[in-house]
Formats: C-alpha cells, sequence, structure tokens
C-alpha cells in the first residue's frame, strides 16, 4: 500500500467504533477504501486482490496518523496482520501496536523502495521479518536491513508477557511514589 | 554550584518517573485520566478479564462525549450501539466509583472542554485520555497526551503507563498578529510549515510573545492541534493568565492549598539556556486567515492563497494528487470563492466561549446563506449557558442559526451530524481527513472566523473583508 500519511480514520472509520468488546474490527479494516458505499469490493484496492497475501502489511510513509483509536491496530491484527513495515510510524500506533502484538518495523525509506519495487515486479514477493535478529529481507533478492526495537519491548513480544503484568509486579512502588505526588 | 537549565518539559516528566527501564520505556505516572464512552469499555474488560480493580479511582474522570446526540438530548438515545456504550461508561464508572458525567448532567460536554472548565486540569500535571486532542490539556503547563485502549487499562490498573521520553521541540512565534487572525490560524501555519508528521516523536514547548499574549481558550486550540504535526503534544508554560483562569473554579486548590500550588506553579518553566533538540522560529506578521485544501492537517495555506502545486510541497505526487482528487480542487486554483455546503463550529479545538464570540461578532446583523446547512454546537453545557447568557444565542438566532445540544458531534461523525458524501464543509475541527466528517465529506479546517464568514457568504471567504474596524 504505497500511500503516504495513512491515518486510523482510513484503518477504520468512526462509525465502526462502536462495539463495547474487542471483535470483528478486521471486516472492517480499510471500510472505505475497501467497499463501495453499496458494500460491493473495490476492485482496485489492495486488499481485494487475491494476488496479495500474508501477514506483513507494507504502508507508505507517516503510518497511522491521526486518532489515537487502538481499534485501528485491532482491525490490523483481526484481519490477519502480524507486521506493519512503514519508512515512518506515527507515535501512538507504534505504541498500540506494540501493546497489542504487532510489531512495526520501520525500514530506511530506500528500503521501504525497494520493498515497493519488488512487490510491484511480482506480487508473490516474500518478505521476511525476523524479530530475534532484527532483521527484514526481500527473499527474492536477498536484500536485508535491520532495524530497532528496545529490548523491554522485544521481551515482552518474544515471551507474550505485557506492560500491565509488569506494573502489577510493581504496586507497592507506585504507591509509595503516588503518596507523595501534589495531586 | 549552577544547576543546569532545564526545560518546563523535563520538569514535569522527570517528577513523574516512578522507574527508568534500561532500553525500555519509564514507568510513567498520571496524576489526571479523563475517560469516554468509545475507548473505555474494552479496557474495563480486560480488568475485568484479569480480576483487577482501579487503583485511584479518585484520578479517574468520565464524561460521553464521541456519540452523543447534539439534538433532543432528554430522550433515550435511538442508535443502539451508541446506547450501549454510553451504558457501559455509566455501569463500569459506578463499578469502580469513578466520578461520571453523563448525558444531561449539567458538568457534561467534550472532555477537553470539561476538564479545564472545571478546574480538574492543572499545571506541572501529567494528564491521558483515550483520545489524541488530550494534548489541548498541555495550554496549562502539563504534559497531557493520547493514549491507545491498552494503556487505558494500565492506568486504571496501576496509574502508570508505559512511555520512552519524547524528543523536544520548542516553537516560537513572535510579533503581533494582524487583524482577524486567530489562535487556530496560528496553529494550522505551524502544521502547514511543519507538516503532518513534523513533529512526530517530539514533545512541543510553545513559546514567544504570540502564546504570552493569547488567552487560555487560545492556548488550548494550540496545543489540541500539536497532535496534527504528529507531536505526542504541546505545552505553554504557565503565567498569570493561566493562574487567573483557573482560580475559583469548582475543583481547583482553595484556600492554603492554592498558595502552596501556586509557588510550585511559578517554578514551572523553561530556564534560560535550556536545550531543545530542536527549534523552530515563526513571525506572527507572516500569519493570515488559514484554511485547509486537501486530506491531512498540514495541506493548509493562507486564505488569500492558491493552491499549491504538488512539487511544492515535498511529500510524494501520487499521495497529493490522490488528496486533491478527493477534494475535487486543482493545483494553483484559489480557495476564496469556492462554495461551501455546511459550516460547523464546535469541537474541543473551537467550542469554547471565545470561538461562539468570534462567530457571533460576523454573524451579527448579517444572515445565514440560504444554502448552508450550520451546525453551531457548544462543547459543554457550560459554555452553552454562557452563550445564551451573553446574548449570542439572540444574535444567532436572529441571523438564522440554531444552536445545538453539546458533544463532540460532527468532529468525528459517530452520531448524527454526519456531513454527506461530495459536500463541502468548513469546520473549526481538528481534522480533514478522508470520510472523518461523514463518509465522502469533503473537509476544509480553519477558525471560527473563517467558518462564520462562509455561513453568511455561503463561499470560502477572507473574514478580514467582513470585520468592522
Ligand atoms: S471533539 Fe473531536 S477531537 Fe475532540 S474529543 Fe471529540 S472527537 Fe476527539
Amino acid at each position: 500500500m504505497p500511500i503516504e500519511n495513512v491515518d486510523t480514520d482510513q484503518i477504520i472509520p468512526a462509525r465502526f467504533l462502536k462495539a463495547t468488546e474487542r471483535k470483528g474490527f478486521g471486516d472492517n479494516l480499510f471500510r472505505d477504501w475497501r467497499y463501495n458505499a453499496d458494500d460491493t469490493p473495490k476492485q482496485d484496492f489492495v486488499l481485494n486482490n487475491p494476488i496479495y497475501s500474508g501477514k506483513i502489511l507494507v504502508g507508505g510513509k507517516n503510518f497511522g496518523s491521526g486518532s489515537s483509536r487502538e481499534h485501528a491496530a485491532w482491525a490490523i491484527y483481526d484481519y490477519g496482520f502480524r507486521c506493519v513495515v512503514s519508512s515512518f510510524f506515527a507515535d501512538i500506533f507504534k505504541n498500540n501496536s506494540l501493546n497489542i502484538g504487532i510489531l512495526p518495523v520501520t525500514v530506511s525509506a530506500g528500503f521501504l523502495d525497494k520493498i515497493f519495487t519488488a512487490i510491484e515486479a511480482d506480487p508473490n514477493t516474500e518478505l521476511e521479518v525476523n524479530l530475534p535478529e532484527q532483521k527484514i529481507t526481500i527473499l527474492a533478492t536477498g536484500e536485508s536491513e535491520s532495524f530497532d526495537i528496545n529490548s523491554y519491548k522485544k521481551h515482552n513480544l518474544t515471551n507474550g508477557f505485557d506492560d500491565i503484568d509488569y506494573l502489577q509486579a510493581m504496586k507497592s512502588d507506585i504507591q509509595s511514589f503516588a503518596a507523595k505526588s501534589l495531586y | 554550584m549552577s544547576k543546569i537549565p532545564t526545560t518546563l518539559f523535563d520538569k514535569v516528566w522527570d517528577s513523574h518517573v516512578v522507574r527508568k527501564i534500561e532500553d525500555g520505556p519509564d514507568v510513567f505516572f498520571i496524576d489526571r485520566h479523563f475517560i469516554h464512552e468509545v475507548t473505555s469499555p474494552v479496557a474495563f474488560l480486560g480488568l475485568e478479564n484479569r480480576g483487577l480493580k482501579v487503583m485511584f479511582p479518585e484520578k479517574t474522570f468520565a464524561t460521553a462525549d464521541h456519540n452523543t446526540p447534539t439534538i433532543n438530548q432528554h430522550l433515550p438515545v435511538q442508535d443502539p450501539l451508541s446506547a450501549n456504550q454510553l451504558k457501559a461508561l455509566e455501569t463500569n464508572s459506578a463499578k469502580y466509583g469513578i466520578s461520571h458525567w453523563g448525558l444531561g448532567n449539567p458538568k457534561n460536554g467534550i472532555v477537553h472542554v470539561v476538564g479545564p472548565e472545571n478546574g480538574i486540569t492543572l499545571p506541572g500535571m501529567t494528564i491521558v485520555c483515550g483520545d489524541s486532542h488530550t494534548s489541548t490539556h498541555g495550554a496549562f503547563g502539563a504534559i497531557a497526551f493520547g493514549i491507545g485502549t491498552s494503556e487505558v487499562e494500565m492506568v486504571l490498573s496501576s496509574q502508570c503507563i508505559m512511555q520512552p521520553k519524547p524528543k523536544k521541540m520548542r516553537i516560537n512565534v513572535n510579533g503581533k498578529l494582524g487583524k482577524g487572525v486567530m489562535p487556530k490560524d496560528v496553529v494550522l501555519y505551524i502544521i502547514s510549515q511543519l507538516t503532518a508528521a513534523g513533529a512526530t516523536g517530539y514533545f512541543v514547548e510553545f513559546a514567544g510573545e504570540v502564546f504570552r499574549n493569547m488567552s487560555m481558550e487560545g492556548r488550548m486550540t494550540v496545543c489540541n492541534m500539536s497532535i496534527e504535526m504528529g507531536a505526542r503534544g504541546g505545552m505553554i508554560a504557565p503565567d498569570e493568565t493561566t493562574f487567573d483562569y483557573i482560580k475559583g473554579r469548582d475543583k481547583a486548590p482553595k484556600g492554603e492549598a492554592w498558595d502552596k500550588a501556586l509557588a510550585y506553579w511559578k517554578t514551572l518553566k523553561t530556564d534560560e539556556g535550556a536545550q531543545f533538540d530542536i527549534e523552530y522560529n515563526y513571525n506572527a506578521a507572516d500569519i493570515e486567515p488559514m484554511i485547509t485544501y486537501g486530506t491531512n492537517p498540514g495541506m493548509g495555506m493562507g486564505i488569500t492563497k492558491h493552491i499549491p502545486v504538488a512539487a511544492e510541497t515535498g511529500g510524494s505526487k501520487a499521495s497529493y494528487e490522490k488528496s486533491l482528487q478527493y477534494m475535487g480542487f486543482h493545483e494553483e486554483e484559489e480557495m476564496l470563492g469556492k462554495k461551501v455546503d455546511y459550516v460547523f463550529i464546535g469541537s474541543c479545538t473551537n467550542g469554547r466561549i471565545e470561538d461562539f464570540r468570534a462567530f457571533a461578532s460576523i454573524v451579527k446583523g448579517r444572515k445565514k446563506a440560504d444554502h448552508v446547512t450550520a451546525w453551531i454546537v457548544p462543547g459543554s453545557h457550560i459554555v452553552e449557558q454562557q452563550i445564551k447568557e451573553e446574548g449570542i444565542l439572540d444574535i444567532l438566532t436572529e441571523a438564522g442559526f440554531q444552536l445545538r445540544q453539546p458533544g463532540c458531534s460532527a468532529c468525528l461523525a459517530m452520531n448524527d451530524d454526519k456531513i454527506p458524501a461530495g459536500k463541502y464543509a468548513v469546520s473549526t475541527s481538528n481534522r480533514n481527513f478522508e470520510g472523518r466528517q461523514g463518509p465522502g465529506s469533503r473537509t476544509m479546517l480553519a477558525s471560527p472566523l473563517v467558518a462564520a464568514a462562509a455561513a453568511v457568504t455561503g463561499v470560502v471567504t477572507d473574514p478580514r473583508v467582513l470585520l468592522a474596524d
């Protein structure tokens, strides 16, 4: 999806945020880009093209900008993606993704171009994302680049452990901190 | 030994770090947490699934705003899904002992309007909410930003979130603003210069003469939109204007507590010589009333200018063209004179009393253009009350406008206030994304003065020609 500034209103439009449970958001992922007003699929949209498949979503620069809705990450996850690649992510989207088990991979602008060129040449191009080695590879050409992730988050993602577990384990520290707080 | 000069941001951030994790985020303590009906239900479900309690219910405040109707609020909410979310907010708040301002409560309104107006928002605080425009509260010298639902669950269960410390940016605007130039124009101008992603990874301090001379309402408008340049948030050092605004408000400190707080608040400023990672300087005289022509808030320009050609904007040509095509606009066209179908004044960006005063200053003695549908939506019941007391309602009615009831309304169009496909709206809200105000809607962001000028002329109009000298 070589589009820049993909905002979370496109990923999941506001009218689909009315659920009180985290279920079924994948159906409405990119709703207005994927479907016409009469709910028929738009043939030219990438997710409607059976040639493309997989668990890695590649997007243009400034992916996930705008609203803080975690529903955007839920929709991407629920649709079946586990990794999003872009040359630049909006902060909140990146946090939200990590918090629910999607890996945001930031690559250089040059490498992103290479990925898009490879996909354009062959829609079946495979990408490999290796979290332990922090490396992303275009399998057809063997070109690769390493990516950053802090060791705390990496540990969480690898062990299925999350921030809430971590915070629960340090509650007495938080209690004494709160006792000194001005507010 | 002299102290190292420190920024306002560092002072507030560092005093809220409970623990630093090596090569990881900070465990960051949250003083105030706002919740609303859309992003909280799943967080409460999460608590339940893990068998956790709310650690400090008195630090969280709930209000219903995103999904609420703006007419007939006394009747049951029609949309069953919206009604369900409102009910969930009410039930969860009651269950965990959280203060809740639901529909019909005299304190109800948009979360970022009611927080400050009730003295919940104070200088030096850390404030979060599951809504990206939480940055609004930075106007008080607080660190305030939007969070996702997983983080809402963290704050409820432990009053902390995990945050990597952002980098620091300072934006200085000096000089005097010209006639008809509002805080909204200042921030739209800055975003047009920096682009919609220009401040990603940064926390911004707004400084300089223009912000010092600005009212609290104006400062809130500016900080509100800092997220639209990608920033984590924006803040302005508190000063006498801030203290005057807070004093006497419902939940503001009183008596001895006030004196103590005030002494602390006065220390909240960036020391001379403190270092920022990056700094920008702008001149107030370069700013004119602004309007956006594209589908992200960085695509803004002076209202008398022509739409730039793709090459001047620096971004991808294809994305730029897609955006103009969606809007039905062309490169090098003028915006002045373009037909307007809808006008929306409201939202947490421009739904405060000053915004309605500005709107009324142009509308007074004129009539609404026949073909324009106008939605005039106060940010809260308190604002609604002020509109009535100050005689603004009479001016509006006289000119053929109708006042609606408070809520987010057409800012995100989750309720019935949707701009129809293909129609053009001049909106005082914060986002002009594709479909933001309803599927297929076309949004031009602008100040309340530009909105008023469009509402009475029916086309994009420079408000300066309608303003009395
Ligand atoms: S008015 Fe708009 S931006 Fe503000 S809180 Fe409501 S939906 Fe969010």
